[in-house]
């Protein structure tokens, strides 16, 4: 005979895709595998920053991406031109990756120890911010052809980033974007945060974009072979 | 619209708790959302509408309890109330303020037959 009764739940609506996530976690760390989310709204230049990346690091540290978009394997076609393996993800109506597709095509690109793997997510600046997919850290792409107020309209993805990118720094001259202010913003809202001022286009201050990069990628593989 | 994403995770846990618990049928779910988190309860309330077809929680109907913004101000040494996710505090305007409620995305409870 059933009867109404209360189940107390008290579980996080999130607690799935984190269940996931801290599998992808365990996976990256056990196997040395340095995993970046790369996010940012759309046009911020985050495909032809991994494109150049890759070009430049060919005999330092070997690459695979996974792409994210809602639709076309566009951006998976720009990277494997450079000779990169990758991996499109369809989200079709969906807003961001999320763990589970991120578990997916981890498995089934296979990257190799001790390389880097970039997840380019969707170009939204909210909803990825929700989702961990078991990323090291998550880098934000921002344009200087965008607000400087951008990090306090959208404080939830500068908040979870390590990492900002300033992207399309070439085209400072001709505009009056003010790079100081931009960075104030974002440290507001995470003094935490490392920032970077970069072109993908001209390759200015990707040196030392590469340089977190290896540096991260080394003490990532250190620790997977202390474990 | 993460919002959608929110609310099949909601549907997915409640359906599975219930089977685990026997029951048939879901009456009610109980949310709590916190004001400061970076969900729009409008947005779930539609959503939910949306997602909860065809499952056992197909009638249930969906309470969102707000949970209001706190946090603790490291230079007034106590609990402030919290306008913005990283808003600074209401008494000495500084930003050294932790969030410590408000940010919740939760279910609570849920009602079964």
């Amino acid at each position: 005979m059933s009867q109404e009764r209360i189940i107390q739940v008290e579980r996080d609506i999130l607690s799935k895709n984190d269940a996931y996530a801290a599998e992808n976690r365990r996976h990256f760390e056990r196997n040395g595998i340095l995993a970046l989310n790369f996010v940012s709204s759309p046009g911020s230049g985050k495909t032809s920053l991994l494109v150049r990346t890759i070009y430049d690091l060919k005999d330092r540290l070997a690459i695979s991406v996974i792409e994210g978009d809602q639709q076309t394997s566009n951006d998976a076609a720009r990277i494997r031109e450079t000779g990169a393996r990758a991996i499109q993800i369809n989200t079709g109506k969906g807003c961001h990756l999320d763990a589970h597709m991120v578990g997916h095509a981890a498995e089934d690109l296979a990257p190799e120890s001790g390389s880097a793997l970039f997840i380019e997510n969707v170009g939204n600046l909210v909803c990825p911010a929700a989702f961990d997919l078991g990323e090291a850290h998550k880098v934000v792409v921002l344009s200087v052809t965008e607000g400087e107020d951008k990090p306090l309209k959208y404080p939830d993805m500068f908040a979870a980033a390590d990492l900002m990118i300033l992207n399309k720094a070439d085209l400072l001259p001709h505009l009056d974007f003010n790079v100081g202010l931009c960075i104030a913003n974002a440290l507001r809202v995470n003094p935490r945060l490392q920032t970077l001022t970069v072109s993908a286009r001209t390759g200015e201050g990707m040196e030392a974009f590469y340089a977190w990069l290896e540096a991260s990628a080394g003490h990532r593989a250190a620790r997977s072979k202390e474990a | 619209m993460h919002e959608l994403s929110l609310m099949e995770s909601v549907i997915d846990i409640v359906c599975e708790t219930a089977r685990q618990h026997g029951a048939t049928r879901v009456k009610s779910v109980r949310l709590d959302v916190g004001v400061l988190s970076h969900a729009d309860p409008d947005a779930l309330l539609f959503c939910y509408q949306a997602v909860r077809h065809g499952t056992i929680a197909q009638a249930a109907t969906l309470e969102i309890k707000r949970v209001p913004g706190e946090g603790w101000c490291l230079d007034c040494a106590k609990t402030v109330a919290l306008a913005d996710r990283f808003g600074g505090c209401p008494d000495c305007g500084r930003h050294r303020v932790q969030m410590t409620a408000g940010d919740e995305l939760k279910i609570r409870d849920m009602e079964v037959i």
